[in-house]
């Protein structure tokens, strides 16, 4: 169907619970291609975080994967069990998150650890693996990485932590890398490096990245395309400089006019009213429609899908828009 | 009246971090002291508002508890409004605690959650003995009402209440003694975006229709482009520039402001090529001698690394920098 790296296709995530089933992801569907990096945007809620971890398996109990498919390369991953999928997170999949703490042990040194994650996947020798880590450690920027390969995580300060974490994702080369809130707990000064180094590390191996963050700005030095979430679902989805720069959804607009920037200062900022709903609270027809000044009848009775807007494979999913008809280039972009 | 209505002249705070004195005789340690803020100066206007911008651990939150005396100072002086902070006791001070007031990053932690909104709101009526009976419950309406809120909102709990809700509700609180000057720590930092704007709009509306002057702290730069009319830039406990804030991000001049600024990423798309930033912050227990910042600095001479720079004057303010030091006497 496409060449895709990963596929997500009408993806739903619920957690039961005993006053009813929640819905948390709801009919979310996007591709990733190889080598690119999508950029997973939404406010504290959206569901950004539990779409990485449906992907990777690492859902927790009670929540569910209750309907929909994941592809990686063409394959189904959502339906393997424990070990199938445990290999594949080391091997093909790498994983960042926002403390690198959690995936750090702290009773191992770095080249244990890092050893140990090369030698899971590549047959070759400790001592072989060893020098692969440090050239690693290298190029995430660790200094004197031959010498401090043995030290434990806790002699690291959080940038330093958090690119031995990139270091770690990345040992097995895998073909694609999940990074959640990679750089919300760092220090601006610090979040700009990292930024840079998962871009340019993971384009010099290859490696598409799933990258989820609540910051716009991140997202606009570093993404391909964007998908931007709300209330577990897509609002829209496309090339970033389209979604930045003339965003369609009334969401991402609101969302882009009340970001403050370093250029535009005395005007008000854009306001949207109200918060996200809460999963028990979610309205019926477009989510959206209790904050939109532009909501009509029909948005309170059905809920709009993301059509395809244009060539470039913008979908938007609000009922002021209609796709375009290119179905040849829809089915292209998924 | 004062022109400026806060003046801070050397305010240093130091915090005595030693173990325990046993541990210490037993292992021979000497006493530790972290310097939080080291020899800070700057005046606010009435009416103005003025950023404190900075990293984390770089003395942000101690200045705001300095200024509204949740912690004493180790040196220097606070003046409000032409009264020194330090010896004025009893109603003189009462009167002058009321003209001010603090604004939390944590809008979860800030609330008592077992009291009703309307208490909260209310405490500092009370404190102050502003008003009594049905004249307290007027007014907190009429605060509630202010900040977005409802009246009836007075009865609820702090729990039944989103993030942006509760900061409004500290705003309301804020408010409640009439106060002149409110010192806010990272107001919006614990917020989303889109609430966020609400939050930043509320503030900026608030100040214009009560003439209000803002101590506003945050560690983000465009929240900070957008609110204040001077900034002070800091980084280990030192405020190493000062200046208006057009003027700041149009030519920023000491070495650290322009890492700052470069590290912000580019939302505009504009293609701006970013200068990388180099290193992290060091422990503020040992922070390099001379210029703190001299490990990170592409222009660090020798002398640097020795002795502290004094502040040179900048087109609205000054910069503590040895680079600007040399062009200013070679100009
Ligand atoms: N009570 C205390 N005891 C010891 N050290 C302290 C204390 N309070 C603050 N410090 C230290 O003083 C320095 C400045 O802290 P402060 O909280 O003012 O920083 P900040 O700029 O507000 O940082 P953040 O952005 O993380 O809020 C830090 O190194 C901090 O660890
Ligand atoms: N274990 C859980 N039980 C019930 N609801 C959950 C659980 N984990 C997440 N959720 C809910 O799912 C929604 C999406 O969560 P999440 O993906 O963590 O958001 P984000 O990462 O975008 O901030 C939220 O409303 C959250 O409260
Ligand atoms: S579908 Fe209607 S309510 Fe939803 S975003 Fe579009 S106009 Fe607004
Ligand atoms: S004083 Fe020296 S080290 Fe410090 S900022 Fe200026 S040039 Fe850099
Ligand atoms: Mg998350
Ligand atoms: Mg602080």
């Amino acid at each position: 169907m496409t060449d895709a790296l990963l596929s997500v296709r009408n993806l739903r995530v619920e957690f039961p619970t005993r006053r009813g089933v929640l819905t948390a992801i709801d009919d979310v569907s996007f591709d990733i291609m190889p080598g690119e990096v999508l950029g997973v945007v939404g406010e504290s809620g959206a569901g950004k975080s539990l779409t990485g971890a449906a992907i990777i398996g690492l859902l927790e109990p009670p929540g569910r994967i209750a309907g929909g498919e994941i592809l990686l390369k063409g394959e189904r991953i959502d339906n393997l069990g424990a070990e199938a999928m445990r290999r594949i997170r080391g091997k093909r999949i790498g994983m960042v998150f926002q403390d690198p703490l959690t995936s750090l042990n702290p009773l191992y040194t770095v080249a244990q650890q890092l050893i140990e994650t090369i030698r899971t996947h590549a047959d070759i020798s400790e001592s072989e693996a060893r020098k692969k880590a440090i050239a690693l450690l290298d190029r995430v920027g660790i200094p004197a990485a031959a010498r401090r390969i043995d030290d434990y995580p806790h002699h690291f300060s959080g940038g330093m932590r958090q690119r031995v974490v990139i270091a770690l994702a990345l040992c097995a080369e895998p073909e694609l890398v999940i990074a959640d809130e990679p750089t919300t707990a760092l220090d601006v000064s610090v979040q700009s490096q990292i930024i840079d180094l998962i871009k340019e590390i993971c384009a010099e191996r290859g490696a598409a990245v799933m990258l989820i963050t609540h910051d716009m700005g991140v997202i606009a030095e570093t993404a391909d395309r964007v998908a931007v979430l709300y209330a577990g679902r897509i609002a829209e989805i496309g090339p970033v400089r389209q979604v930045i720069t003339a965003p369609e959804h009334p969401y991402t607009a609101g969302l882009m006019g009340s970001i403050p920037t370093l250029t535009q200062t005395d005007a008000r900022l854009v306001q949207i009213p109200g918060a996200m709903p809460r999963l028990n609270a979610i309205p019926q027809g477009c989510a959206f429609n209790p904050r939109c000044e532009k909501a009509f009848d029909r948005c309170f009775k059905e809920r709009p899908a993301p059509v395809l807007r244009d060539a470039d494979g913008r979908k938007v999913a609000c009922w002021l828009y209609d796709a375009i008809d290119t179905p040849a280039k829809e089915q292209a972009n998924g | 009246m004062a022109d400026a209505l806060l003046k801070i002249e050397h305010l240093t705070r130091y915090f005595d971090i030693s173990k325990p004195f046993l541990n210490r005789m037993l292992e021979r340690d000497e006493k530790q002291f972290l310097t939080a803020v080291a020899d800070v100066s700057f005046e606010i206007k009435r009416g103005e508002t003025f950023a404190l911008v900075g990293e984390s651990g770089s003395g942000k939150s101690t200045i705001a508890k300095l200024v509204v005396g949740l912690l004493a100072a180790s040196e220097g002086t606070i003046e409000f409004d032409g009264h020194k902070m330090t010896g004025t006791t009893g109603t003189e001070m009462r009167d002058l605690r009321r003209r001010f007031q603090m604004i939390f990053q944590d809008p979860f932690a800030s609330l008592n959650p077992r009291w009703r909104v309307g208490d909260i709101i209310a405490e500092p009526i009370h404190t102050f003995g502003l008003l009594k009976g049905a004249d307290v419950t007027n007014r907190v309406g009429e605060l509630l009402d202010t900040v977005g809120l409802s009246a009836k909102d007075a009865e609820k709990f702090p729990h039944e209440f989103s993030g942006g809700q509760r900061q409004r509700i500290a705003i309301a609180r804020a408010l409640s003694s009439k106060p002149e000057f409110i010192v806010c720590d990272e107001p919006t930092s614990a917020l989303d975006v889109s609430v966020q704007a609400q939050i930043l709009n509320l503030m900026k509306d608030l100040q214009d229709e009560m003439g209000l002057t803002y101590l506003f702290i945050s560690h983000d730069l465009s929240v900070v482009r957008h609110m204040a009319s001077r900034i002070g830039v800091l980084y280990l406990g030192r405020l190493v520039e000062v200046a208006d804030g057009k003027t700041l991000f149009s030519s920023p001049q000491h070495p650290y402001t322009q890492m700052l600024l470069d590290a912000v990423p580019d939302l505009a798309l504009s293609g701006r090529r970013r200068k990388p930033v180099d290193g992290e912050i060091p422990n503020p227990i040992n922070p390099p001698p001379g210029c703190a910042f001299h490990p990170r600095c592409p222009l660090a001479m020798d002398r640097c690394k020795v002795d502290a720079p004094h502040q040179v004057a900048t087109e609205t303010g000054y910069a503590a920098c040895f680079a600007l030091e040399a062009e200013a006497k070679a100009s």
